[in-house]
Order: structure tokens, then C-alpha cells, then sequence
């Protein structure tokens, strides 16, 4: 008897000790599609880089907020000369990387010097090609000098390539990442996770959080398990919309619907025939019902674009309208255009299910029309070997996530390989425009040209649909650029 | 054994009976897809989506509206006509292999076509076929082309093995004593005797190839949209099964009884022809 109650005792204690862990929470495991292919984000594309390390490990001069809002990071503040060529950051004293080594001046320079530098492997290099130089004027402040005025120049700083760097630790930056932020790097395992632990040297606020492990889950099917069974607290952009509906059912957890940068569209190589003619765009845009690929291939989450914009801009035009949902209208088209019985053309999907699902409702939108295409569904490899350098595609499906983007349609080498002259004036004149009015309405402008010129069909922005554990908080429901801040996440006690 | 016993026999055989009644109705099912099915299946109906099985939808819609009655019909006739290439290139490059080998056996010839043949042989089959559709894209041709590569050393060894035997037949020796060359000997006098087997591996190759289109259909390296395939059905069906559980079930199932219909058939048909077999005290 007395055993009995030795051992009911001890397992009550235990039950408290688990409970009181459980109170103390301070750990977090997130879900993410893609592992990153290495951990310098001032050095690729991959969007994985920056979702963890953005403002987790690595920070800017300037940063980006939840609503995209652009605000003070490592520097505190900044004085903008009259021509508007000299911006004089100050920055934030007694900032140490996370090997203890002093941030100063010279580590500013060093980075944007880096980035700029000829053979730099910034994915980015625009965002810096309009420096003339960077100098370091005493330890807490560098000048930067820019060719022209340059209207987004804070903007573009808080890129994730933008990210200051030391060059005591460039060497291993792609293994071991050091930076200024929040939290430090702590061990990656190869296909499975990257951990990162609570940076007590932090200059601002401290994190809520003592760790938190990113997971790398791309199959659909493997996250809603790992989700439901609670091996993990959040999955950042999931996967698979479908399965959204139970979430939103279940109690334990909260499904975040943001906005992200992403504009989905059907992009049409402008150079092969017969898309050449503007009617046959027209046409094709036309052909779409927007609404339907929201519901099949999103399952609802998503909203219709008529241009390259983002529709939560300010500066946003809703040009839907441009191109109504007329199959009627689109076969007159492709009449006049020489093509009464339609034609074939590829269609090339990228693996993300709004190009696979959405491929093949547009598929059967273009078959009302008679435009017949022939489906293949590729790898992300495959894809950008065919159709982003090798321009061997008619049509192809592909969400373009990069904030304020619109400028590749300026770039006549670019995959759709759409070449005016007055739009490459008018993105150039853009760049060098600092009044805010002037630069609004040239986005606009910029905004209707590629609409009426039906460059390509322009789909839905992609939502941003997040899952997480109903108790934990501030995890960003928006995604202005592609992160995951953990530095206002916590536990609800 | 009589034409009329023979049928008899095959009538008493309850594996031969359901077998082959299990893949009549798929092959009814895919023959009859040419000309109607209840639904268009390149049609989408966004607003009737994942409609579970009803009088109007009997196996009920997927997730972009479409019948799936109708595209089990259609996915059969892909599997079909997959299985029947794929079985007619294995054949047709394989059992000529194993009647040169047998007939020049122990030569050069024997020795190069045998080895090429644990060549393929040594690798899994699936990666085979997985290799060539990445290699030269994902499409219908392609997935034919891999799963008949990976026919031909199943039938070139059972040709060579089953023809070895009646080589070694006086009425063999008696065609080469009045002068018919190996060619001759092999069409006329071996083929007709190996031909059970080769209707019996047939056929178990037939349920192999279905289940290695809608593999390769799974992982997206098959029959390409928007042809129906039950690979791509299951594999689209994954991510809705706690929504939608009739998407998965009903291309399960075809793929299942299709496979174990075909399988009946050929134990069945062995049973029949076999002479080991059929010969044997019961």
C-alpha cells in the first residue's frame, strides 16, 4: 500500500514537473517547403535562405515590417541630402556580430561593396547598381553616394540581400551564418532542419523565444501529418490549400491568410509565334476565368490581378476588367487574328500546385477557344533550364514572389521576353524619380501598359496561407518579403 | 485435349473464370470510352468539385468537377493500351533474343544477349523506367518505351529457357538431318511449342505493366494531363483523402482488381496449359 502511494506520489510529481515544462515553453518547430541550398542570403535567390534567416540571423541597414513598411534596422536613423544622392545613415551603437566581433562602419562598407562589386554572386545586383561609393565616416556612420536620386534606395536595403555581413566570417558564411540579429545559428542537419538559439548579446528587445527549428517539409501529405500529430508548432506557406478547410475546423490551431508578393501569372513567351500578336494575348487572356483557377486550384485563397501588382499596394490598379472572362469575344480574336480553328502550344508546369492544378484549368479554359495545349509538368531544375533560359515554352504557369517586380518587364531578355521600348523609358525614368506623386502615377502608367498589352495573363496574387498552433503568436501573417520573424513570437502563457 | 475439353477445363477453372470476367469488364469499360463515357472528362466543373458518389456522379466528382466513373473509364483504356505496347515490345524484341540464343546456345551470340540481359535485369525496373522518362521527358511514348525495355529480358530468358529442352528433341534433330536451317527450326518447331508459356507470362506482365504505368503516372512521369491516368488520380487524391476519401478509393480499386484479374487469368491459364501441369496426377 505504501508502495502504491510512493509511486502515485512520484507520478504526480512528474505530471507537475511535465506540466511546468509545458507552462515554460519556449521552443518552437516550424515547417518549411524547401531546404535552403546554403545560409548566405547576399549570395542567391533561394527564398528558403531569408525565410530563416531574415531578420533572425542576418539584419539590414533597414528592415522590413509585417505590413511591408520600411523602417530603421542596424541603422537608427538617416539624413537624406537635398539632390537626394547622399543618404547618412547612423547606426546603432554597441551592435555585435555573433562572434563577438564590434559591428561598425566598416562592416557596412564591406558588404555593400561586396554586393556591388563586379564579380559579386548577389542574386540582386540591381538593387545596388545605382551606388557610386560607400565610406565609412567614423565608426557609427557611412555615407552612401548615389549616381542618381533613387527613389526606393531604403526599400531596396532591407532586402534580404541586403543584409550586412562581417568579412571575419564571410568565409563560412554559407555553412556557419554570422550575423547581428536576434537569434544565432545553431546546427543544420542535412535534409532534416536548421536550429537557431537565443542571441543573449541581442542590442534590442529580447526574443520570447530560446530556440526555434526550422523543418524542411515539401510534401503535402507529410505536412498535414506532421501538423495534426504536433511534431510541429507552425508551417509557414502551406503546401496544399485543401486541406486548409480542417484547420479551420479544428481548435488547436489558426490558419493565417495573408498576402504575399507573389503575382500569378501565365506567362506567354512573346517571341514565339503566334503570340507575337498582341490579338492572340488578348485572346488568351481573355480565355481565363480568373475565379474558377482560384477555387480549383486554390481552394478559394487567392485575388484576381489584372497587371504585375500587387493588389495590397497603395499605388494598385485593378485592371482586371481589361481582360474579362469572354470566350466568345477571345474566338473572334484568334479569328481575326488568322487562327478561326485556335492552335497548339506547350504548357510547362513547374511542380507548386497552383501551376499543376492551375495548368490544367487553364488547359480546358484555352480548349474552349480552340487553343490545344500539350501539358508537361517539370521539375523546378527542368524548368529554368527550359523555359527561364532556354525560352522553349509557349505558355507556362509561375508566381513571381519578389516584392515591387514590376521592373522585369523592362528587361527584354527576360523569360516572356517582351521588348517596348517606351515601357524600358518608363521604368528607367521611374527609377531615378523621387517625388512621390510622380513616381505613383508612373507606376500606374507602368501598370497599364503591360495590362493592355496583354503581355501575359495575369492570374491571381498568391495568398500566403500559414498554420499554426493556436497558443503561439506573432508569427507574420503577411509576407512582404520571405521570412519568417521570429522576433515578436511567443507562447501564450 | 480437345478443343471442346479444353474449354470445358477452362470453365472449371475458377481462377481462369473470375480472372478473366474481372478484366472483360475493364476492357468493356475501356472499349466503351471510345465511343461515350457519362461525362466529358477534359470538361471541369469548379462549382460541383469533390462530390461524393451519388445517382447523378456514381463514383462521384474530383477536385476539379470531373466524373470520376468517367475517367476510370478513360484511365483504363491508358492502362490498357500502356500494358498491351509495353507487353508487345517485350515480346517482340525479347522472344526473338531467346530463340537465337537457344538455337546458337553456348556461342558468342547466346553469351552477349544473355549477359545484356542480367544487365537490365540487375537494375530494379522502376528506375529504369524512372531514368528513361526523366531523361527523355515525361510522356505516354516515353513510359511505354521504359516498361517494354524492361519486358524483354523477362521473355528473352523464358524463351531461351523453355526452347532449350526441345532443341535437344529427336523430331528437332530430324529437321537439321533434312536440312532446315536454325531460323526455320526455331519458327516452325520451337515457337509453336513455347507459345503456353509465353501467353501466360503475357499476362502477368500485362498486370505488371498497368501497375508500372499508374507508378510512373503516379510520380507524375506517365500519361500527361489531361489524359486520365489512375496513377495521377491517386496521386491527386492524396493530399484530399480526409476530404474526399471516393478520389482515392475508386482508381484504387480498378488498379487493384484489374491487377488481380489479370494475375487469376494467368495462374488459371497455366494451370490449363502447362503440360507439366496439366499432366501431373491431381
Amino acid at each position: 500500500m505504501k508502495r502504491i502511494q510512493q509511486s502515485a506520489a512520484a507520478f504526480a510529481l512528474l505530471t507537475l514537473a511535465a506540466g511546468g515544462a509545458w507552462a515554460a515553453k519556449a521552443d518552437v518547430t516550424i515547417g518549411i517547403q524547401l531546404e535552403p541550398p546554403h545560409l548566405d542570403p547576399t549570395s542567391a535567390a533561394a527564398g528558403a535562405i531569408d525565410q530563416v534567416l531574415y531578420s533572425n540571423v542576418f539584419e539590414g541597414l533597414t528592415r522590413f515590417g509585417p505590413d511591408g513598411s520600411v523602417g530603421p534596422g542596424l541603422a537608427e536613423s538617416w539624413e537624406i541630402s537635398g539632390d537626394g544622392t547622399t543618404y547618412t545613415f547612423n547606426l546603432r551603437p554597441d551592435v555585435k556580430f555573433h562572434d563577438g566581433t564590434d559591428f561598425e562602419a566598416t562592416d557596412v562598407v564591406f558588404s555593400l561593396d561586396r554586393a556591388r562589386a563586379e564579380d559579386s554572386q548577389n542574386a540582386q545586383k540591381a538593387l545596388f547598381s545605382g551606388i557610386k561609393s560607400v565610406e565609412a565616416a567614423d565608426p557609427t556612420t557611412v555615407v552612401v553616394t548615389l549616381n542618381s536620386p533613387q527613389g526606393n534606395f531604403l526599400f531596396n536595403m532591407a532586402w534580404g540581400d541586403a543584409v550586412i555581413v562581417a568579412p571575419e566570417s564571410i568565409d563560412d558564411i554559407k555553412g556557419n551564418p554570422v550575423g547581428t540579429g536576434a537569434f544565432r545559428f545553431s546546427e543544420w542537419k542535412r535534409g532534416d532542419s536548421i536550429t537557431v538559439v537565443r542571441n543573449a548579446d541581442y542590442w534590442g528587445a529580447a526574443p520570447a523565444l530560446e530556440q526555434a527549428t526550422f523543418k524542411f517539409i515539401s510534401e503535402p501529405t507529410a505536412a498535414f501529418s506532421a501538423m495534426m500529430a504536433g511534431d510541429i508548432d507552425a508551417f509557414y506557406s502551406y503546401p496544399a490549400p485543401e486541406n486548409l478547410v480542417q484547420f479551420e475546423a479544428d481548435p488547436r490551431f489558426t490558419v493565417l491568410a495573408g498576402n504575399t508578393e507573389g503575382e500569378t501569372i501565365l506567362a506567354i513567351n512573346n517571341k514565339m509565334e503566334p503570340f507575337g500578336d498582341v490579338r492572340v494575348r488578348k485572346a488568351v487572356s481573355m480565355a481565363i476565368d480568373r475565379q474558377a483557377i482560384i477555387d480549383g486550384a486554390m481552394f478559394g485563397y487567392g485575388t484576381p490581378i489584372g497587371t504585375h501588382f500587387a493588389p495590397h499596394h497603395p499605388d494598385y490598379v485593378d485592371l482586371t476588367g481589361n481582360a474579362p472572362h469572354d470566350p466568345e469575344a477571345a474566338r473572334a480574336l484568334l479569328a481575326e487574328a488568322g487562327y478561326p480553328d485556335g492552335f497548339e502550344t506547350t504548357l510547362k508546369l513547374p511542380p507548386p500546385s497552383y501551376a499543376r492544378r492551375g495548368g490544367e484549368i487553364i488547359a480546358a479554359q484555352l480548349r474552349e477557344i480552340g487553343i490545344e495545349t500539350e501539358i508537361s509538368n517539370l521539375e523546378w531544375a527542368q524548368w529554368l533550364e527550359q523555359v527561364f533560359r532556354g525560352y522553349d515554352y509557349g505558355l507556362t504557369i509561375v508566381s513571381h514572389t519578389e516584392p515591387m517586380d514590376i521592373g522585369i518587364y523592362a528587361r527584354p531578355t527576360y523569360y516572356f521576353q517582351y521588348d517596348n521600348p517606351e515601357f524600358q523609358q518608363l521604368i528607367s525614368d521611374l527609377s531615378v524619380e523621387n517625388d512621390p506623386a510622380r513616381r505613383s502615377a508612373m507606376l500606374k502608367e507602368a501598370q497599364r501598359t503591360i495590362s493592355e498589352d496583354y503581355v501575359n495573363g495575369f492570374l491571381f496574387q498568391l495568398a500566403l496561407t500559414s498554420v499554426v498552433d493556436a497558443r503561439l503568436n506573432g508569427i507574420w501573417p503577411d509576407a512582404p518579403t520571405q521570412a519568417v520573424d521570429l522576433t515578436g513570437v511567443s507562447w501564450t502563457e | 485435349m480437345t478443343e471442346e475439353a479444353l474449354f470445358r477445363a477452362a470453365l472449371r477453372s475458377r481462377n481462369l473464370v473470375v480472372g478473366n470476367l474481372l478484366a472483360a469488364a475493364f476492357a468493356i469499360g475501356a472499349l466503351l470510352s471510345l465511343f461515350w463515357t457519362p461525362y466529358d472528362v477534359t470538361e471541369l466543373a469548379i462549382a460541383t468539385r469533390l462530390q461524393a458518389p451519388s445517382a447523378i456522379h456514381w463514383f462521384g466528382t474530383d477536385h476539379f468537377g470531373r466524373d470520376i466513373l468517367s475517367m476510370i473509364m478513360v484511365g483504363a483504356q491508358t492502362s490498357i493500351a500502356v500494358a498491351i505496347v509495353a507487353v508487345g515490345i517485350g515480346m517482340g524484341v525479347g522472344v526473338p533474343l531467346g530463340l537465337a540464343a537457344a538455337a546458337r546456345r553456348g556461342s558468342l551470340l547466346d553469351e552477349t544477349i544473355m549477359r545484356g540481359n542480367d544487365l537490365v535485369f540487375a537494375f530494379p525496373s522502376l528506375l529504369i523506367a524512372i531514368m528513361i522518362t526523366t531523361v527523355f521527358g515525361p510522356s505516354a511514348l516515353n513510359a511505354i518505351i521504359a516498361i517494354g525495355i524492361f519486358n524483354i529480358p523477362v521473355f528473352a530468358r523464358l524463351t531461351r529457357g523453355a526452347a532449350l529442352p526441345i532443341w535437344t528433341r529427336d523430331y528437332i534433330l530430324s529437321a537439321r538431318v533434312s536440312g532446315k536451317g536454325p531460323v526455320r527450326i526455331s519458327v516452325e518447331h520451337i515457337l509453336p511449342n513455347v507459345t503456353n508459356l509465353l501467353i501466360v507470362q503475357g499476362t502477368i506482365q500485362f498486370s505488371l505493366g498497368i501497375l508500372a504505368e499508374a507508378a510512373l503516372s503516379y510520380v507524375g512521369l506517365g500519361v500527361q494531363p489531361p489524359t486520365p491516368s489512375w496513377g495521377r488520380m491517386l496521386a491527386d487524391s492524396q493530399t484530399l483523402i480526409a476530404i474526399a476519401p471516393h478520389m482515392a478509393m475508386f482508381p484504387g480499386f480498378a488498379i487493384l482488381l484489374t491487377v488481380l484479374g489479370l494475375n487469376l487469368a494467368g495462374d488459371g491459364l497455366r494451370d490449363l496449359l502447362d503440360p507439366r501441369i496439366r499432366n501431373a496426377p491431381p
